[in-house]
């Protein structure tokens, strides 16, 4: 992994003693720098409510996303986990939002709690790989 | 499914449903009409229904049955959006209609979504509001609206003296056995409305040891039957509960929730969804979603009229007779 590989590197800098204090700052204060940036521009997902259906059905995101619903509808709705992996909103009415900050990579089910018949997936990948390294 | 659909006249629609599920060609012929709530009559154990709009016109001693009763239903205090921006005037109308009728009603039934948002002020001006009916005893059941963001527990506060579980209750009237049932907690993913375990085992208990010849109403917010499950419009368990009703010779089901009329006759069970006195929903898969049907604003209470039902317990035929306020 990206980052194992970049301390590595600076441990093999440390190792070989030939280092100067300047390099191994150059080597290892960067990814602890873009990591800090990446939580200032937390990534955001959307999902918009419209006709009792969640748009889009599927949402597929990373790690540390927030997603939002958003509701467009003419009548409240409300956004609970199928399997109470989440707390629950409260009633959205026309225009209310929601949002949750989804940290553990799992596949979420989950449905409106005022029209069940309603539901959607949110997908939460790890946020390692290309993302964290960038 | 099948059903025969016929049309005596230009305002008469007749539906036989000799089987299961719905004939769908008439139920959405029923679509064409909505209105603000029924009346009913009990009279030797067969209920009639008729439309407010109809009642003045109506025959005393046609509607002198020996129990009556009206029915009124999603009024959502505090909607406010295009379909209707004054579902307090509307519900004050419906409440004008009751108290236009040559036999008052006994009591009402409101079969839920008496509030829009469950907010106190909304259960609070459809209180006011129904101060006004001449007949002063209600009973009710939540709907979906009614229960936001605390499971009902305001709900119970304000109208569940007396009642068991999360709401349930039943009372008798004049021989007639009445049975509120709650569907809207509780609701799982993809599924219907729900009574659960605790619910039916009551039920089972509250009706075994009634005579098979008594009358059983039972009311409940959304369809205890199967109406357009692809909308949710349907109770998972309803079937389950209809069971325990199964010797009885005349039972009658009346929900409200799809803010339409539609009516189905299986065996000697009568079904009966009353429109709304707030907004009217579109016909099963009529629209892209069930969401309020936002109609010209000269056709809302047009919309809230008109029909009048007639049932016939032992004859698998239940007739629909429409007449708009507003031609």
């Amino acid at each position: 992994m990206a980052i194992s590989n970049t301390m590595r590197s600076a441990l093999v800098a440390a190792a070989l003693g030939a280092a100067t204090a300047t390099l191994l700052a150059a080597v290892v204060i960067p990814p602890w720098t873009q990591t800090a940036s990446a939580q200032n521009a937390a990534p955001a997902g959307a999902v918009s409510i419209d006709n009792f259906t969640f748009t889009p059905q599927s949402l597929k995101v990373k790690a540390g996303t927030t997603v939002t619903w958003n509701n467009k509808d003419d009548i409240p709705h409300g956004i609970a986990s199928s399997d109470n992996a989440f707390k629950k909103s409260k009633a959205l009415d026309t225009d209310d939002s929601f949002s949750y900050t989804f940290t553990t990579p799992g596949t979420y089910q989950y449905f409106c709690y005022i029209h069940p018949h309603m539901v959607g997936t949110i997908v939460v990948e790890a946020a390692t790989g290309s993302n964290a390294t960038q | 499914m099948s059903g025969r659909t016929t049309k005596p006249t230009q305002d008469e629609l007749l539906h036989d449903h000799n089987h299961d599920g719905v004939d769908r060609r008439g139920f959405l012929k029923c679509m064409a009409w909505a209105g603000t709530g029924a009346f009913c009559v009990i009279r030797g154990g067969v209920l009639k229904s008729y439309a407010l709009s109809r009642l003045p016109e109506m025959d005393p001693k046609e509607m002198a049955g020996e129990l009556s009763f009206a029915q009124i239903s999603d009024s959502h205090m505090g909607f406010n959006k295009a379909a209707n921006p004054d579902v307090a005037a509307t519900l004050k109308a419906a409440v004008d209609k009751i108290n236009g009728l040559a036999v008052p009603p006994e009591f009402l039934l409101h079969t839920g979504d008496i509030s829009h948002l469950s907010k106190p002020e909304e259960f609070d001006t459809v209180d006011q509001i129904l101060k006004s009916a001449k007949p002063q005893d209600v009973f009710y059941v939540p709907g979906e609206h009614d229960v936001l963001n605390d499971d009902g527990k305001q709900f119970l506060e304000r109208y569940g003296k007396g009642s068991k579980g999360a709401g349930w209750y039943s009372f008798d009237k004049k021989g007639v056995h009445f049975v509120g049932l709650v569907n809207v907690l509780n609701l799982k993913a993809g599924g219907l409305g729900t009574l659960g375990h605790d619910q039916l085992e009551w039920l089972e208990d509250d009706v075994k040891h009634l005579k098979h010849s008594t009358p059983i109403v039972v009311f409940a917010h959304i369809p205890l039957w199967s109406v357009y499950p692809e909308w949710g419009w349907g109770t998972e368990d309803g079937a389950q509960a209809l069971t325990y009703l199964k010797k009885f010779g005349s039972v009658t089901v009346l929900n409200g929730h799809i803010h339409q009329v539609m009516q189905k006759v299986e065996g000697n069970v009568t079904f009966h969804t009353a429109r709304s006195t707030a907004f009217p929903q579109p016909a099963p898969g009529q629209g892209p979603s069930p969401g309020p049907m936002k109609v010209p604003d000269d056709q809302l209470r047009t919309m809230l009229g008109i029909a009048n039902v007639t049932f016939k317990q032992n004859e698998q035929r239940l007739a629909i007779i429409d007449t708009p306020l507003k031609a």
